[in-house]
């Protein structure tokens, strides 16, 4: 009994550590004048969150762009990434570890090794400062997350089943959606979240190649957090982490077992 | 890609695009730091933008402040994990709360972890009000500099409350594919709970600890808004220093940057080399394509 104690212990400080810094952010987006040395704020106000939320500040603007560069990226990874999973889960072939270095590559680079001759690139093809440009930048991180899930879903994968369907007559896009895409779509989903989530928190990429132009929420909150508006960073904060949220409760019930081993490669 | 094509067909697209831009921005970083730039007038390639980078004491303390933080919080980060995925594994009251919340802190972004940690550590932040609420302090001045100072204790705290769920879930899949079979078996040998742990589960982690160990020091030592936000201004760490470098008015100090660009390149080689040292089995799986 006292070993189950001390764990309930130890789990409870994790726990506490786990959301520690996510506290003064929650508390600040409702606090007026919250100054040293009050551990507690004296005032409350919605004043933040009613001028994040208005459209002077260009919050909710910012939170359609990150959206709207998050979700390309994705369905373009998955386009991309799911073909090459397959290659790799199913097939031996030579220069595969070739091709997977190169693959696992743009995950651990460093994006400052990328970003500065992308920018050179990207300038001369007249793509800076345009969200096309930013979801092709967010693909290089966000490739290699798709690519290794799918490759871990395919291994796994029986092309028995295909191969009946075929059989049966089945033409290649009723086999991939009746009888591939169901046996692939839990990994799928994995694969999406982690790309989802590494574009929606990517910052160098996305100040190199949109050049101010494109203003994501983590360049927002930035912005916001160094000109000193606490409240407003605090709102602004909260409203940037609630779709990751959202989006891990709704994916929450794939995100167990081997997918996680080889897709949680996500510090981004 | 439902039929029986060969997989370099199926891996063509995924192949173009990462040659396209990130071999394409790779390779174009690398000509510059050799001063080749036609538009600057330089059309002699050397090895000048190297040389003034590696005898500049500012690159060299970049450099060491930035592996000081990757290892730091790499070595920190790895032990809390195997800790933690020790810790949720066992049964106890509230167990799935932190399963969760340990879920839930990799979708936080760094930079908004790192806001956060900035209100909890700085000097007048939640801890210094805490310390001046107990009287230990008069001043926020006088709480012990947690950001913005030479060791980036800040910038390591937040990498570790940001890379310890992430080292974590990795374990913990590992744990779920070993089983608890062998420790048991280690058990009922009569090795004690220690000797089980050290000798039996520890070495069957190690391959899944190492690999992302790696992934979090190349993380730890390659962002930029993290130690921007919450490191000093000097030295600075070396991806802001090469971004600054690069977007300085005068452009000659761009040659600097790549030079400074394909360095942090070359260490995030040495990374992937270990990376997929440690993942290996991934290629060998599949049956021969046609």
């Amino acid at each position: 009994m006292r070993g189950s104690a001390l764990r309930t212990l130890a789990g409870l400080a994790l726990a506490m550590w786990l959301i520690l810094p996510l506290l003064p952010l929650a508390i600040w987006s409702v606090a007026h004048g919250w100054r040293f040395p009050a551990i507690w704020p004296a005032e409350w106000s919605l004043k933040a969150w009613a001028f994040a939320l208005s459209p002077a500040s260009g919050v909710l603007q910012s939170l359609g762009t990150t959206t709207l560069v998050a979700a390309a990226t994705t369905v373009l990874a998955a386009l991309v990434g799911v073909p090459a999973g397959r290659a790799l889960g199913l097939y031996r072939f030579r220069g595969k570890g070739l091709v997977l270095l190169l693959l696992v590559a743009p995950a651990i680079l460093p994006g400052i090794a990328v970003a500065l001759g992308l920018h050179g690139i990207f300038l001369r093809l007249g793509l800076t400062g345009t969200i096309p440009g930013v979801v092709l930048a967010h693909l290089i991180p966000v490739l290699p997350y798709m690519t290794l899930v799918m490759a871990a879903v395919f291994a796994g994968f029986d092309t028995d089943a295909e191969d009946q369907a075929r059989s049966l007559g089945a033409r290649p896009m009723q086999v991939f959606a009746h009888v591939t895409l169901p046996a692939i779509l839990p990994g799928l989903l994995t694969g999406a979240l982690f790309a989802f989530l590494v574009s929606w928190s990517q910052y160098l990429l996305t100040l190199s190649i949109g050049g101010g132009k494109v203003q994501t929420l983590p360049l927002v909150l930035f912005s916001f957090a160094t000109s000193g508006r606490n409240d407003v960073t605090g709102a602004v904060a909260m409203i940037y982490i609630l779709p990751g949220l959202v989006a891990l409760a709704l994916t929450a019930r794939h995100l167990t077992g081997r997918n996680l081993a080889l897709g949680a490669g996500v510090p981004g | 890609m439902t039929g029986r094509a060969h997989p370099l067909w199926l891996l063509a697209p995924a192949l173009l695009l990462l040659g396209g831009l990130f071999l394409a921005a790779l390779g174009l970083t690398l000509i510059r730091s050799f001063r080749y730039m036609p538009v600057l007038g330089l059309t002699d390639p050397d090895l000048a933008a190297y040389a003034s980078v590696l005898t500049s004491p500012g690159f060299l303390s970049s450099l060491c402040l930035s592996l000081w933080i990757a290892l730091a919080s790499t070595v920190i980060s790895a032990a809390l994990a195997l800790g933690t995925a020790m810790l949720l594994r066992q049964t106890f009251p509230g167990r799935r709360l932190i399963g969760f919340l340990v879920q839930m802190n990799l979708t936080v972004p760094h930079v908004v972890g790192a806001v956060g940690m900035l209100y909890l550590v700085s000097q007048s932040g939640f801890f210094a009000r805490l310390a001046y609420t107990a009287g230990l302090i008069d001043a926020p001045g006088q709480f012990p500099a947690l950001t913005h100072d030479p060791f980036a204790i800040g910038v390591i705290l937040l990498y570790v409350w940001k890379e310890v769920p992430f080292i974590t879930l990795i374990l913990l899949a590992n744990l779920q594919s070993i089983g608890a079979d062998h420790e048991a078996t280690a058990r009922s040998l009569g090795a004690s709970r220690w000797q089980a742990f050290r000798h039996v589960c520890l070495p069957m982690l190690r391959p899944g600890l190492l690999a992302s160990s790696a992934l979090v020091f190349a993380f730890a030592f390659g962002a930029y808004e993290i130690p921007l936000l919450m490191g000093a201004s000097s030295p600075r760490a070396l991806p802001v220093l090469a971004w600054q470098s690069y977007t300085n008015v005068d452009l000659a100090t761009r040659p600097e940057a790549a030079a400074m660009a394909v360095i942090i390149a070359i260490i995030g080689l040495a990374l992937l080399l270990v990376y997929a040292r440690l993942t290996r089995p991934l290629a060998n799986r599949g049956r021969d394509a046609g």
